[in-house]
């Protein structure tokens, strides 16, 4: 990772632009018309319930999937994305769920894969000390980059799968969960490593279950519900509205009862937990 | 963004958590090697003790089979189906399978033969013709792998029959064709031998090669403030290795000396390693065979990186084939048929490339060969049938297997690819 933000795009520009974005697989819509937008030097979190569309949505920019219909913007020209390695040379980085690393090859190989360094009479000493920079970078944990990964952690392998992201100096990346498996000064260390990215100039797509790492990191949070856009808030929003545009409930019978339970409970009375079990 | 070194201590680059155990030095060196061993990691070693119990077996029942005249024999043996087994350990890198190499061969012998012998073409050219229908025969599989989905296993099976009926036509009502003694391609498969001091030198070149290739890398590592490996041992090894091979080779040149043909093998196995462990070509069949997704998501073309796989395997089929056509100085219904299928496989997984795909080396071809065309020497020494040798290579290849699935499990438990 170079000193210099060598990134052209000023910050605050548009870097990435969906428009109308559906995806079907055979009869499931799994996105259907989803906008989406992300601008340089800004975090947004994507969060939904299972099954919401997010990895799918990942997917996409990854070029592991191709949407049924609508536009993809990057940059300010359109693209399409017909495989990983399309997106990869656009600048977008992807940290998948299930991490996708070959767990037969070592750290180095996994990092470099797709990237080598001199393709003819591969340069491991310099891949070995590039691996072990990003590494540091990220404070990882690795016992020896010269493992094979299948002996790594689960939190490991996280680390390796964000210092490969990293390797290609994307103008956005996208983490799949970055922080399921990960430990307390892991975490930490992952959004210290969002807020860095951040502050050169880079768009970050984060999807989290984890509305606590959301909320440290991000600067706007998008909802996705059963495939459509539902929402957009700002990190400050409230707990419930955030839980109410996830799950749906902001305007159904369950919501309303647990607002008539929650004004019971306000007036605190001792006769409350009778009237609770009515 | 500089790396967190230490600040007056030189401490390593990949040596600061403090958490893992790191052998230095040459008992740690062996230390190591033992722990892999036992965590299932085996390498060349199931093939290495197998060939010592094998050899010790033969040796016993007729002292025979250890005479310079007969191991230069069985190196002539090795070269031709050695050839077919390089190219099963492409496919088996990749986890996929080409069961019609051995037809493969014996319609390229066939073609050599009926181009050249029959229709009068230079043999260089017939040779180029033989190797570019191989290319071809596994750019189809490749082509049905990648755009049908085809199993590799199906399309191999059916290119065996198919094949095998294209050599019977083109061969005709004859049924073999001669091929004419004291021309260069006969001689090479059957008596070229290599000067001793030609041999010689060729023995000290792994060594140097080492050597070389070790005290550069040490340079650069400390360069780069990377742990260094313990210089002793690489010179250990240097010396074992060279000393090792000028044995082997003296040995050899007592009777008629080491084959131009085994020249050719090893010489293939070396730069077939290269390709595999040095090149970004190899590092991609490597991630495609242990994880196809993640190869594709890190961009890598796995579609390129199997039609690569299948076009060299049955070029290597058909390289093999000619080899064999060259040693028989025939081109012959028989030729391919018979056990050249599952000896060049068996070769392969003998060697200890997994056939679980992702684990294997060039080298496992060389020495899987050997075990086999050991025990084949050594029952025809001892005058036995065909039937009891099919029997015995069939349960080599069984035990053999069996490691490989065992050596797998453990290597899962500890922790290990």
């Amino acid at each position: 990772m170079s000193e210099s933000p060598e990134t052209s795009v000023s910050v605050g520009e548009l870097v990435l632009s969906l428009r109308g974005i559906s995806k079907h697989f055979g009869a499931v819509s799994a996105l259907t018309d989803i906008d989406f937008d992300v601008h340089a030097g800004e975090v947004v979190a994507l969060v939904g319930d299972n099954g919401a569309g997010k990895s799918t949505l990942v997917k996409i920019l990854a070029g592991v999937h191709q949407p049924s219909s609508g536009t993809i913007n990057f940059r300010g020209s359109e693209v399409t994305l017909p495989d990983p390695r399309a997106a990869l040379t656009l600048g977008i980085a992807t940290v998948f769920q299930d991490l996708a690393l070959c767990e037969n090859l070592d750290v180095v190989a996994n990092i470099f894969l797709g990237n080598e360094l001199s393709p003819l009479r591969l340069d491991e000493v310099a891949m070995e000390m590039r691996a072990w920079t990003l590494l540091n970078e990220l404070s990882a944990r690795i016992p020896s980059v010269r493992e094979a990964v299948a002996s790594l952690s689960g939190g490991q392998r996280q680390t390796v799968a964000i210092a490969r992201s990293l390797l290609l100096e994307p103008k956005l990346i996208l983490l799949d969960e970055p922080t399921a498996a990960l430990g307390v000064a892991q975490t930490a260390e992952v959004l210290n490593l969002i807020d860095r990215v951040r502050a050169r100039g880079l768009g970050v797509v984060m999807i989290s279950h984890n509305m606590e790492d959301v909320r440290a990191v991000a600067d706007r949070i998008v909802v996705l519900r059963l495939g459509r856009n539902n929402g957009v808030f700002d990190p400050d929003a409230s707990n419930q509205d955030l839980v109410s545009a996830i799950t749906g409930a902001s305007n159904n019978a369950v919501s309303r009862r647990a607002e008539r339970l929650r004004a019971h409970r306000d007036s605190a009375d001792s006769g409350q937990a009778k009237e609770q079990r009515q | 963004m500089t790396p967190e070194q230490g600040t007056s201590a030189p401490m390593a680059l990949d040596r600061a958590d403090v958490r893992v155990k790191h052998q230095t030095g040459l008992g740690g060196a062996v230390r190591s090697f033992l722990d892999r061993v036992r965590s299932g990691d085996l390498g060349s070693l199931p093939v290495v003790v197998g060939l010592v119990v094998i050899w010790t077996v033969f040796t016993s029942l007729n002292p025979v089979f250890v005479s310079s005249s007969n191991l230069v024999n069985l190196l002539f043996d090795c070269s031709t189906v050695g050839v077919i087994a390089l190219g099963i350990v492409c496919v088996l890198m990749v986890g996929e399978i080409d069961l019609s190499v051995g037809s493969v061969s014996g319609f390229a012998s066939a073609i050599v033969g009926t181009l050249w012998v029959n229709q009068g073409w230079p043999v260089a050219l017939a040779i180029v013709a033989a190797l570019a229908f191989g290319a071809l025969i596994g750019s189809l599989y490749a082509l049905l792998f990648n755009r049908l989905g085809m199993p590799s296993f199906v399309s191999t099976l059916a290119g065996l029959l198919a094949v095998l009926g294209m050599q019977l036509y083109i061969l005709g009502s004859t049924g073999s064709i001669n091929l004419p003694y004291g021309s260069a391609l006969v001689d090479f498969g059957q008596l070229m031998v290599m000067p001793k001091w030609v041999s010689h030198t060729l023995a000290a070149i792994p060594g140097l090669a080492m050597l070389v290739s070790g005290l550069r890398t040490f340079a650069r590592r400390r360069a780069a403030n990377l742990s260094t490996p313990s210089a002793t041992g690489l010179i250990l090894r240097v010396a074992a290795i060279t000393v090792g091979l000028e044995l082997i080779v003296a040995y050899l040149n007592q009777s008629r000396g080491i084959p131009w043909m085994f020249g050719l093998f090893v010489g293939l196995a070396a730069a077939m390693n290269y390709a595999l462990t040095r090149t970004k070509w190899g590092r991609s069949m490597t991630a495609v065979g242990g994880n196809r997704e993640a190869a594709r998501r890190a961009g890598i073309k796995v579609r390129a990186i199997y039609l690569s796989a299948f076009a060299l395997c049955s070029t290597f089929a058909a390289l093999g084939g000619v080899l064999a056509a060259a040693r028989l100085a025939s081109a012959s219904q028989q030729a391919g048929t018979g056990d050249v299928n599952l000896n060049a496989i068996a070769a392969a997984v003998i060697g200890g490339t997994s056939l679980f795909g992702g684990r294997g080396s060039a080298y496992s071809a060389l020495l899987g060969i050997i075990v086999i065309q050991s025990i084949a020497s050594g029952l025809t020494l001892l005058d036995l049938s065909s039937s009891l040798r099919y029997m015995i290579t069939g349960a080599v290849l069984a035990i053999a297997v069996i490691v490989d699935s065992l050596a797998r499990r453990s290597r899962a438990s500890h922790g290990r690819a």
